[in-house]
């Protein structure tokens, strides 16, 4: 027999950003339930390589009603500690988490929505999507014309250097991911190719803080998604190139070429045992190069408005991007002994489940600051869903806070 | 911004946006095709029209036929009835990346004043000649140099001409690889 429970509201993952909100319905006196696959925090123990930090620091992890109480607030967690950190989150609120129940389908019905899990079957009134961003990896079209004698991997398949294959390793894009692992790999001993389309280049620290810290106090990570020129590409904006590393090293492509790592053009294609390159390196490097200029020049100006603070070093500008006059624009994968490739280009959700007609042609959820275009349907920990800062656990609290108000006005009528 | 002159570089950016937010909503409509025919005349002379084109859903035609004569230089023991074919692509590249840097330009509300574009490919003929099969066909690079006089800072002109090369076509054909199919009746 399937059990059937009814409950107002449904949450769909219970990792910072479902957490958050349940914090807030509670507080609303919305009486609800998060439904997680796994454990809380499931995709941080299960879909991560093992030597990941968040890229921000420990302070900045703040949820309602939580924050950072350590000895070292200027740190990185590692992927045990964000699981922890969520764990006693969780814990505070005292979150009703239903944990090892994955859901299969949501549809709406007449008083809402029903939710089938393999643990039985929900209705509610409103429902709330914190699933995650990352819950699969996008590969190119163009993997499939990679010869099978190369291994391919996903970002969420590679765990760490050992399971690679002796010999040199394509890492197909150059953001936070791509970067982070071109470096671990690299100083694992094989030779890693980094292929690089657009990216966005920041140095780890700035005149002495760290580059989140003025993200933060300049109000960059506050800017709104209805404030923003354009929301859909503030969007796809690919993620910074940073680590959460111990040395809080910068992790640009010139660090990257002093570890000996080279650097082609975006990924275009394969011909028989050739990888193509796109002949834009440069440009896209320029393109990051300025764009650094210009959020460097802001924090300038911000110092300059804002001359209390102290322990300030002076202004700095970092050498260009360094290119090699005619990077390759092939190079033959089995010639050049590269046994692995990894795609690090970019993640999606995974939204298999949702059986209501409320996806784009490119299968995004169409939603207006996590609105959904459906009645009583909420979205929340998304690239830049309401803010700028929408992705990081630190954005999930003021999302939260917006997205609860308006889901409890919908159920007051 | 602290001017009060009106930025105008002859772009009509508000017609540009207004197409992007309709197609963005109707992309179908977003579909073009580009066409040109070509002819042989004598030797390596061959004229090359273009008239009509595929777009926003039905055919369209330009104001005017537009007609290029290609043909080999004198050193090739050509009667240089026109650019070489390889010189129009340069053409095609420099016209594209300059029509983009007045449209960015004027998206960003800066004046220009002059832009001037010499740009310049290298090509060591033994690939053509078939001399050296190690020796490809086409150019072995393309440099493009820009004199931009504007009212901008040096980094926001920087800024325009890598924008300009971000959404340029020529450039996405030059940079990146193309199928193309060639048939014959």
């Amino acid at each position: 027999m399937v059990i059937s429970r009814n409950v107002t509201c449904v949450i769909i993952g219970a990792g910072h950003a479902g957490l958050a909100m349940s914090c807030c319905l509670t507080d609303l006196s919305v009486d609800h339930v998060l439904l997680e696959r796994g454990e809380v925090a499931n995709s941080w123990r299960t879909e991560r390589w093992d030597s990941l930090r968040l890229l921000t620091p420990n302070w900045q992890s703040r949820l309602p009603g939580f924050k950072y109480q350590g000895e070292d607030p200027d740190g990185f967690r590692d992927m045990p500690e964000v699981i922890e950190f969520i764990d006693r989150y969780a814990g505070f609120i005292s979150a009703p988490v239903e944990t090892s129940t994955r859901v299969t389908s949501v549809s709406s019905s007449d008083s809402g929505y029903k939710v089938l899990t393999n643990q039985g079957e929900w209705h509610c009134k409103v429902l709330v999507i914190a699933s995650g961003a990352c819950n699969v990896a996008v590969v190119p079209t163009i993997s499939e014309a990679v010869p099978s004698k190369i291994n391919m991997l996903t970002p969420i398949e590679y765990k760490n250097p050992n399971q690679l294959a002796d010999g040199g390793v394509m890492i197909v894009g150059a953001s936070a991911t791509g970067t982070q692992l071109s470096k671990e790999i690299q100083l694992s001993g094989h030779q890693v190719t980094l292929s690089v389309g657009e990216h966005v280049r920041v140095p780890r620290v700035y005149r002495g803080y760290d580059i989140k810290w003025w993200m933060d106090s300049t109000g960059i990570l506050d800017e709104r998604y209805d404030e923003v020129d354009d929301v859909n590409r503030a969007r796809r904006v690919p993620s910074l190139q940073l680590a959460g590393s111990l040395d809080r090293g910068t992790l640009d492509l010139n660090t990257l070429s002093s570890l000996g790592i080279k650097l082609v053009g975006r990924m275009v294609g394969m011909r028989d045992d050739k990888a193509l390159f796109s002949g834009s390196l440069k440009n896209v490097c320029s393109l990051a190069d300025l764009k650094m200029n210009r959020l460097l020049d802001n924090i300038d100006e911000w110092i300059t408005n804002n001359d209390h603070l102290v322990d300030i070093n002076p202004r700095e500008r970092f050498l260009p991007t360094l290119i090699e006059n005619s990077p390759p624009l092939e190079i033959n994968l089995i010639e050049n002994n590269i046994k692995t490739i990894i795609w690090a280009t970019g993640f999606k959700p995974d939204l298999s489940w949702l059986d209501v007609a409320t996806l784009n042609r490119k299968g995004q959820i169409i939603h207006d600051g996590g609105i959904v275009n459906f009645p009583g349907m909420y979205l929340i920990g998304m690239q830049f869903l309401r803010r700028r800062k929408s992705s990081l656990i630190d954005g999930a609290g003021d999302d939260a806070h917006d997205l609860s108000k308006h889901l409890k006005a919908y159920l007051d009528g | 911004m602290s001017n009060t002159t009106v930025v105008d570089n002859g772009v009509n950016v508000e017609a540009l946006l207004g197409a992007r937010e309709a197609l963005s909503k109707a992309p179908e409509a977003a579909k073009f095709s580009w066409r040109a025919s070509c002819e042989w005349k004598n030797g390596t002379h061959s004229k090359t029209s273009v008239e009509g084109y595929f777009g926003l859903g039905s055919e369209q035609v330009h104001k005017k036929t537009f007609s290029f004569d290609a043909d080999h230089p004198e050193v090739f023991a050509s009667e240089d009835h026109g650019a070489t074919p390889v010189e129009i692509v340069l053409v095609g590249l420099a016209s594209c990346l300059t029509a983009g840097i007045a449209a960015v330009a004027q998206h960003r509300d800066i004046q220009l004043r002059s832009c001037k574009a010499t740009i310049e490919g290298g090509m060591d003929i033994q690939g053509i000649l078939g001399i050296d099969s190690d020796v490809r066909n086409g150019f072995d690079g393309i440099n493009v140099h820009y004199d931009i006089d504007a009212d901008a800072t040096p980094d926001e002109i920087r800024a325009l001409v890598a924008q300009s090369q971000k959404r340029s076509a020529v450039y996405d054909i030059v940079t990146n690889p193309t199928n193309v199919s060639v048939e014959v009746n």
